[in-house]
């Protein structure tokens, strides 16, 4: 449990203190907020949904938010490759799997902070505060995409010698993982070979899961969200786990 | 391979040095001993555990200092001490009191709560041995503890390792390619050149071994000369090496008129001439037919280099 929580620690001091990524990474979620949500917000109307399509999108967004910030901090590892902090880690008589859990732990943290200011900005945008249980689910939600995407960022992270493979892992997993999960279009009206790719994606159920926590509707039973969701944060977790291990330094 | 048959041991307490150039094996050997990597057949023990099937063991009884920087920049220097604390598990009151005593040692006290990015090249390398220093290993392993660093610090380096063999009583293993180094520093070097230890003594019997004093004659043509000399009835051996001889002779300094001379009568023209006793670069050149310097100035290094800094921007 000490190793887990070292690492954990080392991950949310450093997260705490680049005031700059903090501030960086808020650009790209509320730019979506503000162009998509008021730009097309009196033009789309979400057929069998009474909710403005800027309240639709807020779920959407926060869930973007969070799946950056998690691939993001699960790549980082490549940075302690590259500066040799990974080796002091990797030399300490301490299990690998611990290491990576708390690596894991600690992505999934940042994100779920990353995520929460957006929630807390576009719910100043839009008004109406949700109710706490609501905030809740949607909380636990951001929470399993943290950790979901942070053991894949490590994943990728494991298998990569520098940052210069970052940009694939951005423009053919994350840029169509975000795309496909129904973050900023209701999935019911997708023709219907679209629609079982979003039933792929991970992310889908995600947003889904937050979006019934805050709005109380949303096309998935979140029930199914959270076992898909579960399913797939523990997947994600052995894979990342497993690859770690296997690491060369 | 990067290593092959390499076999030596290493007493308790002493302070043991690899003397090789970049490349020859001596970052290797480590990594295997500090169990990040695996040797392909072979046997070896650190404190007594197999570094193959006791790794666990094996780890919590070293320290290591890497030669390339290990340490989290956007942490402060207390922290980066205080998170390997808490990796091996040192208890907390202990943690604490053995931070303050070891930053006290490398004289960093003053400045624990500031970020390492903030630090020197030196400063860096002083803690980064106070945190291999913490979990009070048997035996602290310093890969290049000076490389890149300026003179006057390395000095300053070479005074706390020395004070740290005798009042920690720690066992040093260091690999380095200085020869004054290894000379100042090492109770016993191994040199090594391509992955295999050439010969293995305490610098002293290194350097008595070649015997004697060494001339070195820089000259344009130097298979010529060297056949002249070799003719001499007290010639005992010499060696060729990029426009320079190497001759090694009792009482040099007599015989130095005789090779002017010499390379007078024959029209051989002399660039410089020098006589030195011999140092390790001498039992070097005497084993391997080349100059630690000379091997330096290949590609790899400078590719290393080009590396390196490149990762620094």
């Amino acid at each position: 449990m000490g190793v887990i929580y070292t690492i954990w620690l080392r991950n949310v001091k450093r997260y705490l203190r680049s005031k700059s990524r903090i501030i960086g990474s808020l650009g790209m979620p509320l730019f979506f907020l503000l162009i998509l949500g008021f730009g097309l917000n009196s033009v789309v109307s979400i057929p069998g949904m009474e909710h403005d399509y800027i309240k639709f999108i807020i779920p959407g967004v926060v869930a973007m938010s969070v799946l950056f910030t998690s691939v993001f901090s699960g790549i980082q590892i490549i940075w302690d490759k590259q500066f040799g902090f990974l080796k002091e880690t990797l030399v300490a008589p301490v299990p690998r799997v611990e290491i990576m859990l708390g690596q894991t732990l600690g992505g999934a943290t940042t994100a779920v902070i990353q995520g929460l200011i957006i929630l807390v900005l576009s719910l100043f945008l839009s008004g109406n505060p949700s109710d706490m249980v609501g905030f809740l689910i949607a909380v636990l939600f951001m929470a399993l995409i943290g950790l979901s995407f942070t053991a894949l960022g490590i994943a990728f992270a494991s298998q990569m010698e520098d940052m210069h493979g970052f940009q694939l892992v951005m423009n053919f997993v994350i840029f169509p993982v975000f795309g496909l999960s129904g973050a900023v279009f209701p999935i019911s009206t997708l023709p219907p070979f679209l629609r079982y790719l979003t039933y792929l994606d991970p992310l889908t159920y995600g947003v889904e899961g937050i979006r019934a926590g805050l709005l109380g509707t949303s096309q998935i039973n979140p029930f199914t969200s959270l076992i898909v969701l579960v399913g797939f944060a523990t997947f994600m977790i052995f894979l990342g786990g497993y690859l770690f291990k296997r690491m060369k330094v | 391979m990067a290593v092959d048959n390499v076999s030596f041991t290493v007493k308790e307490g002493e302070v043991f040095g690899f003397l090789g150039p970049n490349g020859a094996g001596k970052t290797t050997t480590i990594s295997m001993l500090a169990t990040l990597l695996a040797p392909t057949s072979g046997e070896a023990h650190v404190n007594g555990f197999n570094i193959k099937t006791q790794k666990d063991n094996v780890r919590k009884s070293i320290g290591i200092v890497f030669q390339d920087p290990s340490l989290d920049e956007e942490l402060t220097a207390y922290e980066n001490m205080d998170f390997h604390g808490r990796l091996y598990r040192i208890p907390k009151d202990t943690r604490i009191k053995k931070i303050e005593e070891l930053l006290k040692l490398v004289e960093l006290d003053e400045r624990k709560n500031d970020l390492v990015k903030k630090f020197s090249g030196g400063m860096r390398r002083r803690l980064e041995i106070a945190r291999g220093l913490m979990h009070e290993p048997k035996a602290l392993f310093l890969d290049e503890p000076t490389l890149g660093l300026d003179p006057q610090t390395r000095n300053h380096i070479w005074e706390y390792i020395q004070r740290l063999s005798t009042e920690k009583n720690v066992t040093i293993i260091l690999t380095t390619h200085y020869m004054e180094e290894a000379d100042r520093l090492c109770d016993r070097v191994a040199i090594i050149d391509k992955g295999k230890i050439i010969v293995l003594d305490t610098p002293k019997n290194l350097k008595d071994g070649i015997g004697g004093d060494l001339i070195t004659v820089e000259t344009p043509d130097a298979e010529s000369l060297c056949s002249h000399i070799q003719e001499f009835s007290w010639f005992k051996s010499s060696k060729q090496h990029d426009g320079y001889i190497t001759v090694n002779v009792t009482d040099a300094e007599r015989h130095i008129a005789e090779i002017a001379s010499l390379s007078c009568q024959n029209n051989i023209e002399i660039k410089s001439i020098n006589v030195h006793k011999p140092t390790l670069e001498d039992v070097f050149l005497h084993f391997t037919g080349k100059t630690i310097r000379e091997d330096e100035a290949s590609s790899l290094e400078h590719m290393r280099m080009v590396q390196r800094a490149r990762r620094r921007r």
